[in-house]
């Protein structure tokens, strides 16, 4: 009886501590930054309704669709080829770097630190150093894009190709297979598919990614709803968030049937 | 003889060809997509690579400079007068708060939603309705939300942490629902059977056997919003570090400057990725 009551006494404790942890930590976020809750309880809704209002596309914002879509296609464009360039280099690099099939020595640390550092740096912070040099183009989000993606597949497929059995590598290395053979014919068939997958993922992200991207070097949908944000032209700006959403989801749905098919 | 060679039937999972064979290849539909896949891709990136606007620098040079930015800024971190370290590290500490802020009300908003997403918990067509209106949140960047909100409620902490929280909630719900999906449903049986109602169906069977996924999928969610803060910030203006990396990068262009700060968000992203590691391999992914 008297364990079976501490038992709960102590539970309850812990849950109790772990609500006042939670509001305490949030009502010091909240003084830090100044976000007031009940302000925000108020201006939300209200916001909400102005929002839907004022973005939503009027039949005068649809002239505007023609550039909005081309500059969704670039958009596409530059997060698809960055996302499997990326891919590319990253494989190499986390082949390198496996723990199973890697070179060995140093390699392991160096790769991880490498895909680390890529990964960890923000992307607006890529953006804004490139800038610097490559200016204003596609090509300067496209490199931006890569940089992250590629630190992100490499720490990605070096999880895939540590987790997969070394069975397979053992028994061709074991019949004399050369490292390229055994790259070849092993550890490629073994990863290949969730490879595409992880890419599919990363175009998706990319996607989203390349908007805030294009703010900055001036191109594609980011720059396209940039304009039109600006100018107060908040009906055609709906329109390209519309867009967006439009060609997300629809690529968000290619992927999930091509993974489910593949694996 | 139970074992599967020997009977009739062939082992589980095998395909058949029309005559009765165990097809060895059972795998060639989803190889001919995989194949489909990946020369779309290639020839994609192909295309897109032909047809990119190069701008009007001189690409090798470029990359010369930027190599020779990137290890300037690497190697020379400083300050140059603009900001003060006590700027730098307080515009740190408003991006982990807004991160922060909207961990904690987009974790309290999913748990709610994440119950009606579970199709366990619910019927299946509010869990659908749910699931569609999440892709949705999701499918628009995070900065586009911020910017939509500067404009609706006026720019500040509010509206950074509004647009923050859409994606936020999307996240969480899927990963709060995925793992409510997976409680016991003999557990839930059981509680039915002895009449206990929705709530207590939810409080004593589903939060306990899920606590430590729920806070772990959490904290890894907090460390992406940090990522989301510092970006949202360089470009809706929505304060923090994020707002100095872009005065510092696109305002006073100082390559010290932009190197310091990002030594400061390298070594916070690199903690909490390693702290979500650990939670993400000790209560999420199971051997």
């Amino acid at each position: 009886m008297e364990e079976g009551r501490s038992f709960f006494r102590a539970k309850t404790a812990s849950l109790v501590a772990m609500v006042v942890v939670f509001f305490a930590a949030n009502a010091i976020s909240a003084t830090y930054v100044g976000f007031d809750f009940l302000d925000a309880a108020v201006e939300i809704p209200a916001g909400v309704g102005w929002m839907v209002a004022e973005f939503l596309p009027t039949a005068d914002s649809l002239s505007k669709l023609g550039s909005i879509l081309s500059a969704l296609a670039s958009t596409v464009l530059v997060s698809i080829a960055a996302s499997c360039i990326a891919a590319v280099f990253a494989f190499v690099l986390a082949v390198l770097g496996s723990r199973t099939v890697g070179i060995g020595g140093p390699a392991a640390f160096l790769v991880r630190a490498v895909a680390s550092v890529f990964r960890n740096i923000p992307v607006v912070a890529w953006a804004l150093i490139l800038l610097f040099s490559f200016k204003q183009s596609e090509f300067t989000g496209f490199l931006a894009l890569f940089l992250t993606t590629f630190g992100y597949l490499t720490r990605c497929f070096l999880e895939t190709i540590d987790e997969m059995g070394a069975g397979p590598i053992e028994a061709l290395r074991a019949s004399g297979a050369t490292y390229f053979q055994v790259v070849a014919q092993a550890v490629v068939p073994m990863t290949i598919t969730s490879v595409v997958s992880w890419v599919l993922y990363m175009i998706e992200t990319n996607i989203r990614d390349a908007t805030l991207v294009g703010i900055l070097t001036g191109t594609g949908i980011g720059f396209v709803f940039d304009i039109y944000y600006k100018s107060f032209r908040y009906d055609v700006a709906g329109l390209a968030i519309l867009a967006i959403v439009v060609v997300v989801i629809a690529c968000e749905l290619t992927s999930n049937y091509v993974r489910k098919r593949i694996i | 003889m139970t074992h599967g060679f020997s009977s009739k039937r062939p082992p589980a999972g095998c395909r058949l060809s029309r005559a009765g064979r165990i097809r060895a290849h059972a795998k060639e539909q989803s190889d001919a997509l995989l194949w489909l896949v990946l020369g779309a891709l290639i020839a994609t990136s192909a295309f897109a690579m032909a047809t990119m606007d190069y701008g009007k620098a001189d690409i090798p040079t470029a990359c010369g400079d930027a190599l020779g930015d990137f290890w300037m800024m690497m190697s020379a971190p400083g300050l140059a007068g603009h900001f003060t370290l006590a700027d730098v590290v307080e515009g740190l500490f408003v991006s982990l708060a807004l991160a922060a802020l909207t961990t904690f009300i987009g974790a309290v908003a999913a748990f709610v939603l994440g119950l009606f997403a579970a199709t366990n918990l619910t019927n299946p067509a509010i869990a659908a309705l749910v699931k569609a209106v999440m892709s949705v949140f999701r499918a628009v960047p995070t900065i586009l939300w911020v910017l939509v909100f500067s404009v609706a409620i006026g720019l500040g902490a509010e509206a950074a942490v509004v647009g923050l929280l859409f994606h936020s909630i999307a996240y969480l719900t899927k990963a709060y629902s995925e793992s409510f999906e997976e409680v016991d449903p003999g557990i839930l049986e059981a509680l039915r059977a002895g009449g206990a109602g929705w709530w207590q169906t939810v409080f004593r069977a589903v939060v306990p056997a899920k606590t430590s996924e729920l806070l772990s999928w959490t904290f890894i969610r907090f460390e992406i919003n940090f990522v989301n803060a510092v970006a949202v910030g360089a470009v809706a203006g929505a304060g923090g570090i994020g707002y100095q990396l872009f005065l510092a990068g696109n305002f006073y262009l100082n390559i010290h400057e932009v190197g310091l700060i990002v030594y400061l968000c390298l070594a916070v992203a690199v903690v909490l990725e390693i702290a979500a590691t650990k939670l993400r391999t000790r209560y999420i992914v199971r051997h």
